[in-house]
């Protein structure tokens, strides 16, 4: 076949076209899915460290993805010297196993937020989401004033955490699920997962941390805070040494 | 004179449009030809050199790329090329490379690293960084600080102390700023009346009366603000209670004020509404090393006792 009946022949160009690229996906995504070394293996006395959301951070999570943070953060520090020493370990595979979609981004218009967690106050986030330049006054960033004064909408929480369970995210529903994941992450962390006490376990977590300085309702501002409070801080790299995760690639 | 005639006879796809537009039909250049050769050779090469294909389980994992560090043990690791043993390796010389400069702190106290010029140098440009990095967003980049939330580093007034040991403890642990709302405990006359007298302690002019009726809810029962303040409201650094005699405000927005009203509600707000505020604990964020240049950096940015 002469490249000349390719070229005119649009039909043909298009289904070679998705011939080439498929290869590409192939050979370069499908195989990370049987690769071992894919995911690393983040264990602290035997269980895992790393857990999906709670209820109130996956509100958070969506809150994020709703206000396109994103666009300009990213969560995802590579292993390159300066990035460790200005936002602290390089990003895990397995840090952003839970995550549908992951929030790797690709634009650092802002400073990457994977390790921010921990870093800065509450009250520092609130003041920040609120009016950026009141604490950094060369930032570009938009206020968010509407956070502290949205209600957290929850209803629908179960849903939510349903929908991400059919994508392998292990939130639990029946006893037996709730039994593995005490197996896997402990008993505190499984009480989080159970979708049965999905708006008890938000409310409760809103109500003790208070992120936002206001206990009467439950804020979107909570929600976001307590998202970008534990962003990176599931893994504590003191219990592994500097070359344990190197050996996954 | 007849018109030269072109050397070859340009081939064209054999369509017209328009009558007379037609599209040539040339091969490729040369040169771009033999450089997309070259990418092909390029892949070759590093598909040999460099990880790259999947085989079932595992990968190609390239030939002549090996990579050593040294791991916690102090055992040499070597192994394929990779970016995260990349970095460890990296990471490994840079801090060897610190470590002569490093080594000659570790040991140091702070006023003979302030001493001598030379470990003077290297403590501050190494603080610099990690003062722009992980303390500037609160404390501003030259230390001054958020009237309101976040204190002043930059003077001579410390609420947990201003020593280099003050000042490291609080690095490594934080603190947790408190003081109690009083909108329930006081009145609006009382509010009042010790917002005038904590003022005055300040160098405002107060009337006698209010003065006393504010004296007596500071150091009496009824307010209980010595408890923290002391009864001369110097504070206490052992709790981190403000002192009230500075003429230094660091929550009420006083000096942005102009009249004695306006300075008295300011001052009025934060004893109704309490404080409550937190400077995180940095000892799992940064080394020991780093804390120590921070608390030399600290100090010297103007204030330090």
């Amino acid at each position: 076949m002469k490249h000349e009946s390719i070229e005119t022949n649009s039909g043909l160009l298009i289904v070679l076209t998705l011939i080439v690229i498929s290869i590409g996906g192939l050979v370069e995504i499908v195989p990370l899915y049987f690769i071992d070394d894919t995911i690393e293996t983040v264990k602290v006395a035997d269980k895992d460290t790393i857990r999906p959301y709670t209820p109130l951070e996956l509100r958070g999570r969506d809150i994020y993805q709703r206000e396109g943070c994103y666009l300009c953060h990213s969560q995802m520090i590579r292993p390159f010297r300066d990035e460790a020493l200005r936002y602290g370990h390089y990003s895990l595979a397995a840090e952003s196993q839970y995550d549908h979609p992951f929030q790797w981004g690709s634009k650092r218009t802002g400073p990457d937020l994977a390790r921010v967690g921990g870093k800065y106050s509450n009250e520092w986030h609130v003041q920040h989401l609120r009016e950026p330049r009141s604490v950094v006054p060369e930032s570009i960033m938009p206020n968010y004033p509407w956070l502290l004064e949205n209600k957290l909408a929850y209803k629908d929480i179960r849903s939510r955490m349903r929908a991400l369970k059919m994508v392998g995210v292990p939130y639990s529903e029946t006893q037996a699920e709730y039994e593995a994941n005490i197996e896997r992450f402990g008993q505190e962390v499984a009480d989080m997962l159970d979708v049965e006490q999905a708006e008890t376990n938000l409310l409760t977590q809103a109500n003790r941390a208070n992120y936002d300085g206001n206990n009467s309702h439950v804020t979107e501002m909570d929600a976001l805070v307590a998202y970008l409070q534990m962003l990176g801080t599931l893994v504590d790299f003191t219990k592994f040494d500097e070359g344990y995760f190197a050996q996954f690639r | 004179m007849s018109k030269e005639a072109p050397k070859q006879a340009v081939q064209t796809t054999g369509h017209a449009w328009d009558g007379d537009l037609q599209e040539f039909n040339n091969p490729l250049p040369r040169w771009w030809l033999w450089g997309f050769y070259a990418t092909v050779v390029f892949a070759l090469v590093y598909w040999l050199l460099f990880p790259a294909w999947p085989v079932g389980k595992t990968y190609t994992k390239g030939i002549l790329n090996e990579i050593t560090y040294t791991d916690a043990k102090g055992q040499e690791i070597s192994t394929h090329w990779n970016t995260r043993s990349l970095l460890a390796k990296e990471m490994q010389e840079s801090r060897a490379q610190q470590q002569q400069y490093v080594a000659q702190l570790q040991d140091a106290g702070y006023r003979e690293i302030r001493a001598d010029q030379k470990k003077n140098e290297f403590a501050y440009s190494m603080a610099k960084v990690l003062f722009a990095d992980n303390c500037a967003a609160c404390h501003q980049g030259g230390g001054a600080g958020v009237i309101g939330h976040y204190p002043n580093l930059a003077d001579d007034a410390w609420l947990w102390g201003g020593t280099y040991g003050q000042i490291e403890t609080t690095i490594r642990e934080g603190h947790m700023g408190f003081m109690p709302a009083f909108e329930d405990g006081l009145t609006e006359q009382e509010l009042d009346d010790v917002a005038l007298y904590v003022l005055a302690k300040s160098g405002e002019k107060v009337a006698g009366e209010q003065m006393q009726r504010g004296a007596e809810i500071f150091n009496g029962e009824t307010g209980g603000c010595h408890y923290c303040h002391t009864k001369e409201a110097n504070g206490m650094t052992s709790m981190g209670s403000a002192n009230l005699t500075d003429h230094i405000w660091t929550i009420a927005d006083v000096p942005g004020k102009s009249d004695l009203a306006s300075k008295k509600d300011a001052v009025k707000q934060v004893i109704r509404n309490g404080v409550s505020r937190k400077m995180p604990a940095w000892k799992d964020r940064l080394s020991d090393i780093e804390i120590r240049m921070l608390t030399f950096y600290v100090h010297q940015l103007g204030g330090g006792k």
